[in-house]
């Protein structure tokens, strides 16, 4: 049984014109939303990206854009209410984390 | 010396800390490195059992530096990972046989993955931290190993120009590691994809149930209370239903996650929660004639309750974006506030003015 989360919500975006090959992309992405043949790489399934950042974070040409952060549904939650931005650092509360 | 960096070569100095899981010392180039146990005692065993039931979660760490495993000479491996205790644990016990160097950095005692979104474990941390162990006069190679979830955290094209380092991104799990290297840096195509296992998921389980019950406690405080003068007390088939429901969103719905329709977290909470309240109705009689404002209350706020608490779990699941998160929260919150409102509302006029079952 594979998990996959809700459809057509990733921000993930490859800008083909500036990627260089180097293939980080795909070794870096934990759920193997990209795809390559040993050229330039492209999104293979953009409904496995969870949106972590590691792709954008390590591609040395600027050419992968996501917006990365908290995924979490209490801290996203308190961030509305208290109106800041959510942030997973519950160590405070001694509540869960991330 | 946890979360202090200071300038100049920091070691782990052993002298200072004796830890139970230090075994010896190793002496360098640039003074002497604690040499790490790769079997875990039962002391250490306790302590993640603790911190799975959150108890001392926030403070389980070790001492940022440099670490050795076996007899590491200068040709031998740098992995590099985060000073939770439960990481540093994890790590070790996959390294048994090896001789290696473990560099690890202050993530303030949060594991690799999440400190890496948090940037804790980043470009600056592991630049300052090679820079303070010394590390490019204990080996002769400029290679370090990360592992591949600190990726969100560190860019790793900005590495060499400020250390000389390249970086090179491990598996996933700990487990993988002795294949990785043995295989000469290749990693496979499994080993670079995050899993979200039963085992996995049951690990998880404690802390999603101890913030459930402590959110749980003042509700009953309140009807124990209410109950000393309400029409129709509550009693234990109405707890068991609650009880249910609480555990179908905090244990039930993570664990059978993948067997549960739909994709969004509140809905396979919503649909954990709706089949145990409407079976202990059932059960009940709840359905019957005088009880029936009662149980469409029930049926409204329980998996209202159990919707909300499985759509906490995005938040420790390895898969949900927080795009995801975000429209999820937007449909589904207004459904769990306006449900459990109504059904908190026919339940209490239920209780306190209904016909009571004579006592």
């Amino acid at each position: 049984m594979s998990l996959i989360y809700l459809d057509d919500v990733s921000t993930l975006a490859l800008a083909s014109n500036k990627c260089n090959g180097c293939g980080r992309c795909v070794q870096v992405c934990p759920h193997g939303v990209f795809a390559s043949n040993g050229k330039k790489p492209w999104i293979n399934d953009i409904n496995l990206c969870m949106e972590c950042g590691a792709c954008a974070k390590n591609c040395p040409t600027g050419a992968i854009s996501v917006e990365s952060g908290v995924g979490c549904a209490s801290a996203l939650i308190s961030g509305w209410l208290s109106g800041s931005e959510p942030s997973c650092d519950c160590s405070e509360d001694g509540k869960k984390c991330c | 010396m946890n979360g202090q960096s200071h300038s100049g070569r920091q070691m782990a100095k052993s002298s200072e800390i004796t830890e139970s899981w230090q075994i010896g010392e190793l002496a360098t180039p640039i003074g002497s490195v604690p040499v790490i146990a790769t079997r875990l005692s039962a002391k250490d065993k306790l302590g993640a059992w603790k911190v799975r039931w959150g108890i001392g979660r926030m403070n389980y760490k070790v001492s940022p530096g440099l670490y050795a495993v076996g007899e590491p000479d200068e040709a031998s491996p740098v992995l590099v990972s985060a000073n939770y205790k439960l990481t540093f644990d994890a790590l070790r016990q996959e390294l048994s046989g090896l001789d290696c160097w473990v560099l690890i950095l202050d993530t303030d005692g949060i594991n690799v993955w999440c400190a890496a979104g948090k940037g804790t474990f980043g470009t600056e941390e592991l630049v300052s931290r090679i820079q303070a162990a010394g590390l490019s006069e204990i080996v002769s190679h400029r290679l370090i190993i990360l592992p591949q979830l600190a990726a969100s955290g560190v860019g790793a094209q900005d590495i060499p120009q400020r250390t000389g380092f390249h970086v090179e991104y491990g598996p996933v799990r700990a487990s993988d590691i002795k294949e990785f290297i043995s295989s000469g840096n290749e990693a496979t195509e499994e080993m670079r994809l995050v899993s979200f296992t039963f085992k996995d998921r049951l690990v998880l389980v404690p802390m999603e149930l101890v913030p459930a019950i402590k959110m749980s406690l003042p509700i009953l405080g309140v009807v124990f209370l209410s109950n000393q003068f309400a029409r129709k007390p509550l009693g234990k088939k109405d707890l068991a239903a609650f009880a249910g429901a609480v555990i179908a969103g905090s244990v039930a719905t993570p664990l059978l996650l993948p067997y549960i329709p739909g994709k969004a977290f509140s809905l396979k909470g919503w649909l954990a929660g709706l089949c145990w309240t409407a079976g202990s109705l059932q059960l009940s009689k709840g359905f019957e004639l005088q009880d029936r404002m009662l149980a469409a209350g029930e049926l409204l706020l329980f998996p209202a309750i159990s919707s909300y608490l499985a759509l906490n779990f995005t938040g420790s699941s390895t898969y949900t974006s927080p795009s995801g998160v975000k429209k999820e929260l937007k449909y589904a919150m207004p459904l769990i506030s306006g449900a459990a409102a109504i059904g908190g509302v026919l339940m209490a006029a239920a209780h306190l003015f209904g016909k009571g079952e004579k006592k």
